[in-house]
């Protein structure tokens, strides 16, 4: 089976630090990989490099079997990336069915041609309602708490109907009650057949959400497969907990 | 309401405001307003890439100035009726504008707001040296003492107040239009985050692309009829400060999220510095501007309708 994102030996440089080295990396259709790794490890920097934020120096990004370096973020999204982000980026001015409605109109607009004004509100209210924000849909962003703020953000990303979502340490500064909404919500939206990367440091969350887990330190890759063999590698115990 | 009943009201309070002028039968009423008029171009202008998008443009007057040299030159060059020098000054400045989006948009904040000083530097020495334009010297325009329109000769002053009434109502049209489109809310989502607009398809370099070229069209129609109205042009004055500063100042007392802010401001700020040019000395308008700014800044960030929204919503709390 082909893989639907393949990293392919990519690297980034920040002038003579060196972000990410060579990373391989394949994630398949319908499936949830757990991206792990300390503080400073590359993580949101491979995030950036396949979302299109950060363009890389070397090796190439393929989606759906093309190419990608090169391109720009929007276009990535519209080619089936999503993305949410580490610290929720709402539009502050927009309130919240007008925020579902940006990918909607620029990026589902652009795949299916132009859909009706009554169809895409139908499906800002459907997706606030997956997240269980149908209720809050006229309200402002700044009216939010921190866990609706995630769900927006998640909820954003879904509107833009991705193959990929790469959810950013969506649950950091959660409670576990939270922590298990937004598990649950993740979940859901894999069912629907989005492939989901999530990169987290709660590993409670990772080990139940994955099926395979990637684990990164200093910009290298040091283990990929199952997470129960993964945690016990050595070389990721090292990183996480010293020699 | 739909564009096409905005614009007719618009045209109707235009035509009020022109038989209203000719009531009082006094003419400067009609070559005050044209100024009033001219700021409501110039911040309607300004706000569809300064409010709209949130990129401060510092260089308002070289746009405003390269329609009026526009003008200069086609007068010496081939003269043609000022409506077509308008459409011109709109073509020169929007091209000139597309070129500063495409060479500075890369750039936020600060570093863009410089960047467009320095291009109107770049563009103040370009026409000082330039002597088939006038140069340093200035150039002098001869219009005629009326003008025929539909029959009716109008003094000439009354016809660049009809032409800019007619340019106010166009730039309104626009400025309301984008808002309410699928642009404007591509607009907004660049103001609120760019990084996060990408990641949700909205190409914003191509978007900011549109607003430079239409911010710069519309600020270089305000321009092209300024020659006729001054008579005498010379780079100090196309290229002044006051064109700078009140295209930013008016949208930011009246509110920059939306049409109806520049609009205000530009008539607010516009009337009070036609009352003190006749009133005090023409220095103390620039320091009208300035102590409005810092007062708006401070007591009203979001401007007069940010304001009276904020009132609003609290009194519908209630």
């Amino acid at each position: 089976m082909s893989a639907l994102l393949h990293v392919n030996n990519i690297s980034k440089r920040f002038g003579g630090f060196v972000a990410l080295d060579q990373i391989e990396l394949e994630v398949h259709e319908g499936e949830r990989l757990g991206l792990i790794g300390p503080n400073g490890s590359g993580k949101s920097t491979l995030v950036n490099c396949i979302c299109g934020t950060l363009q890389n120096e070397e090796g190439q990004v393929y989606f759906d079997g093309a190419p990608m370096n090169g391109l720009a973020a929007h276009q990535r999204t519209h080619r089936g990336v999503a993305r949410s982000f580490q610290l929720p980026r709402p539009f502050h001015s927009l309130n919240l069915v007008d925020n579902i409605r940006v990918p909607m109109l620029y990026t589902v607009h652009k795949r299916t041609g132009p859909l009706h004004a009554d169809t895409v509100d139908a499906r800002c209210i459907e997706l606030l309602r997956l997240v269980g924000l149908d209720h809050k849909a006229r309200q402002m962003p700044r009216d939010l708490t921190q866990v609706e703020m995630r769900k927006l953000e998640l909820a954003r990303a879904v509107a833009a109907e991705p193959k990929l979502l790469i959810a950013d340490e969506s649950m950091a500064g959660l409670s576990h009650s939270e922590i298990d909404d937004i598990l649950s919500l993740l979940m859901r939206l894999n069912e629907r057949g989005i492939t989901i990367i999530l990169i987290e440091h709660i590993m409670s969350a990772v080990m139940k959400f994955s099926q395979r887990l990637a684990v990164l330190v200093s910009g290298k890759k040091v283990a990929d497969g199952k997470p129960d063999d993964v945690v016990r590698n050595p070389e990721v115990v090292r990183a996480y907990l010293g020699q | 309401m739909s564009t096409l009943k905005f614009t007719l009201i618009c045209a109707f309070v235009g035509a009020g405001v022109w038989f209203g002028g000719h009531l009082f039968g006094i003419g400067y009423l009609f070559f005050a307003g044209y100024t009033i008029l001219q700021f409501i171009v110039l911040s309607s202008a300004w706000n569809i890439l300064g409010g709209y998008c949130g990129y401060v443009n510092f260089g308002s007057a070289a746009f405003f100035a390269l329609g009026a040299y526009t003008t200069v030159f086609f007068y010496k060059f081939y003269p043609l009726p000022i409506p077509v020098l308008i459409v011109l000054g709109a073509v020169v400045s929007g091209i000139v504008g597309l070129g500063m989006g495409y060479l500075t948009l890369r750039l936020r904040g600060a570093f863009f707001a410089i960047a467009t000083l320095a291009m109107a530097v770049v563009l103040q020495t370009l026409v000082v040296n330039w002597d088939y334009v006038g140069g340093s010297r200035g150039a002098y325009i001869v219009r005629t003492e009326s003008v025929p329109v539909f029959g009716f000769a109008l003094e000439y002053i009354e016809y660049l107040f009809l032409l800019m009434m007619v340019l106010a109502i166009v730039s309104l049209v626009a400025s309301r239009s984008i808002a309410r489109s699928q642009l404007g809310f591509g607009f907004a989502t660049i103001r609120d985050d760019e990084l996060a607009a990408e990641a949700s398809g909205v190409p914003t370099l191509r978007l900011k692309l549109i607003a430079t070229t239409i911010s710069g069209a519309l600020m270089g129609m305000a321009g092209a009829p300024f020659p006729y109205y001054i008579g005498y042009l010379q780079p100090a004055s196309a290229f002044g400060l006051e064109y700078g500063v009140n295209s930013i100042a008016m949208p930011i007392i009246g509110g920059t999220t939306s049409w109806v802010g520049p609009l205000i401001g530009a008539i607010l700020l516009g009337s009070l510095q036609q009352l003190a040019t006749v009133t005090i000395p023409s220095a103390v308008n620039l320091l009208i501007v300035g102590l409005l700014l810092v007062t708006f800044v401070v007591i009203a960030p979001n401007g007069i309708v940010g304001l009276v929204q904020e009132r609003l919503r609290a009194w519908r709390a209630k």
